[in-house]
């Protein structure tokens, strides 16, 4: 196996790619999870996460371009340090999912895919996330909060702005 | 973190660990984890298999397929290595029961995959959680982990020679498509998630070209019980040819949404007004989407039906993923209508001509329809656009979303009338797009 020198992953990162490449009857199967974890480290997937991930996996750039365009928690830009990702979908939708959407619009002052001016908060209206059962919900990066209302949502918003919020990595 | 909800009338087999601690091994050891796969182990493959069929299991993830034909259709021998692969990436609109079994249950899961395996004579399973599933997936991370240092799975497992088991865990990355079989088998091989032609099916030519099982994570967790419990007990939890018990989601404007795990024909009546506490400030109930959002809808009147795969059927919709999402008078269908074909068109992978144009024109028509620019023919368009998707596409999502736009304009057609005729919805909850103005910014 070529040894690949890490360029911009922290030594825990490395030492879990090196890991995930190893553990698949192919290699390639580890490139899913490897761009979540890179863009949670990095921010977003950057043209070096590109670069570096195809050569951990012996892939052409191209081929992973492909699969970070098509999955639609891969992002290319930065987000926010939390991303509020409100679901509007049926469940969602009959309980307030786009109350809340606008209510965070107009609280954080961004749109759809909008990142506040100090980068703590971005903002996306996404598809169901399998909370169904306890509507309207959001996440927050990875974090759930379930059985939401604008009132709730504020303090959701607050803790994490003050750094109280759970981050889910 | 979900709540927790019961009802007398459940009977607990998948959901009977719920918020007992038995994500802890020791704790789901206590409560008779592991025994079902020791018990596999000793009487070998053909016996897993004849309980499964005798159980009746069909297919938790929708389609409904009996779980025990599928397991016997691997064939025996195969020179590339066999796998199990264990879908748990829910992402049908309604659908949130696997979210509770990897939460309180993971090692259910586990043992399942395990039976699975050695029914098929796999060595190597896979948990596939859908991507937003992060913290679930560490909790099933540290289940795998603890079964590991118990020499529960690895080589010789339970100190059996020569029996080894192992499994990998992952998420995708945020895709509805990845839940269809062969796009999630290219999902995990590091591709788009873009289905595969069948046949061959994944029995015969899966994972890695190796024969392969897919199970949603239910069918999957319901295994052990099965084995335990004998399958014909099992069976005779449920209605004819659908055997046991299932976990529904209820959802929307019901009083008490949650999971509650029913046996198989319970009246959906009764799941809605005594299980889920009836509809949500005493309104009244207009439609109900009973299995997940690509299910045809049914009426106010039509509800008197039982839970499973072929009552549905015949009442003209599906069981589905068990998702059933209420909608009370205040709904207005053309706005439903348009939220759920806007989920399909987002979610189309783009391969299949008929799904990609199919749900691009729908939601176009039903967007200009619901900002009140709709003309006459718009209401037989999206039923002929529907139609020309059904059974043109290589996977059910062209389907999943043709069916339920016949639904809507077949039950409430004289609603799109009205519509057409000025009436309006009162307080849109989408915001109304301007008719001929290009897309605005935000609406996907």
């Amino acid at each position: 196996m070529a040894v690949v020198p890490n360029t911009i992953f922290s030594p825990e990162t490395a030492a879990r790619f090196d890991k995930l490449a190893s553990i698949y009857p192919v290699k390639r199967s580890a490139l899913i999870p490897m761009l979540l974890y890179a863009q949670d480290e990095v921010g977003y997937v950057s043209d070096e996460v590109v670069a570096e991930l195809a050569k951990r996996l012996d892939l052409l750039e191209l081929d992973v371009r492909g699969v970070l365009s098509y999955y639609s928690m891969l992002r290319t830009k930065p987000a926010g340090k939390y991303n509020v990702q409100v679901c509007t979908n049926i469940s969602c939708m009959l309980r307030g999912g786009f109350e809340l959407l606008d209510h965070c619009k107009k609280t954080l002052g961004i749109g759809h895919k909008g990142v506040t001016p100090d980068g703590l908060f971005s903002l996306e209206e996404v598809e169901c996330i399998g909370a169904c059962c306890w509507a309207p919900a959001v996440q927050v990066n990875y974090d759930f909060h379930d059985d939401l209302t604008p009132a709730k949502m504020d303090a959701v918003l607050a803790d994490y702005a003050a750094g109280r919020g759970k981050d889910v990595k | 973190m979900p709540t927790l909800v019961s009802h007398p009338d459940e009977v607990k087999v998948v959901s009977r660990r719920f918020g007992l601690g038995a994500e802890a091994i020791d704790k789901y050891i206590e409560l008779d984890g592991y025994k079902a796969v020791q018990k596999a182990i000793e009487q070998g493959p053909e016996w897993i298999v004849n309980e499964m069929k005798a159980s009746g299991l069909r297919g938790r993830g929708g389609a409904g397929f009996p779980t025990g034909m599928k397991w016997s259709f691997v064939p025996k021998v195969s020179e590339k290595p066999k796998y199990v692969l264990v879908n748990g990436d829910e992402s049908e609109p309604g659908t949130c029961k696997d979210h509770v079994i990897f939460l309180h249950d993971p090692h259910a899961v586990i043992e399942g995959t395990m039976i699975a395996g050695l029914a098929i004579g796999a060595k190597m399973g896979f948990i596939y959680l859908r991507g937003e599933y992060r913290y679930l997936l560490k909790i099933v991370e540290k289940a795998v982990a603890d079964a590991y240092a118990k020499g529960i799975l690895g080589k010789n497992i339970f100190g059996k020679e020569g029996v080894d088991f192992d499994i990998i865990t992952q998420t995708g990355a945020g895709a509805y498509e990845v839940g269809e079989e062969s796009a999630l088998m290219e999902s995990l091989e590091g591709k788009r998630g873009v289905p595969r032609i069948k046949p061959p099916f994944p029995a015969v030519v899966g994972l890695y070209g190796g024969p392969t099982v897919i199970n949603n994570a239910e069918t999957i967790a319901n295994a052990p019980h099965i084995l335990l419990m004998g399958g014909e007990a099992y069976a005779k939890l449920g209605s004819e040819r659908n055997g046991g018990t299932r976990l529904f989601g209820i959802s929307g404007h019901v009083e008490r949404p949650g999971v509650y795990e029913l046996p198989m024909g319970y009246s959906l009546r009764k799941a809605i007004y005594e299980v889920a506490g009836g509809i949500k400030d005493g309104k009244q109930l207009k439609a109900v989407v009973p299995g997940g959002s690509s299910c045809p809808v049914l009426k106010a009147d039509e509800i008197d039906v039982g839970l499973d795969f072929d009552q549905m059927g015949k009442a003209g919709t599906m069981l589905g993923s068990g998702g059933i999402v209420v909608l009370d008078e205040t709904v207005s269908i053309v706005e439903f209508a348009l939220r759920t074909i806007r989920f399909y068109q987002h979610e189309s992978c783009g391969w299949c001509i008929p799904c990609r144009e199919g749900t691009d024109w729908l939601k176009k028509t039903l967007t200009r329809f619901h900002a009140g620019g709709g003309n006459k023919k718009d209401i037989d368009n999206i039923q002929y656009l529907a139609e020309n998707m059904m059974g043109r596409t290589f996977c059910p999502l062209g389907d999943a979303a043709a069916m339920p736009t016949l639904g809507f304009i077949k039950k409430f057609r004289s609603e799109f009338e009205e519509y057409l005729a000025g009436a309006r919805v009162e307080h849109p909850l989408i915001q109304i797009q301007p008719v001929g103005e290009p897309e605005l910014a935000g609406a996907h």
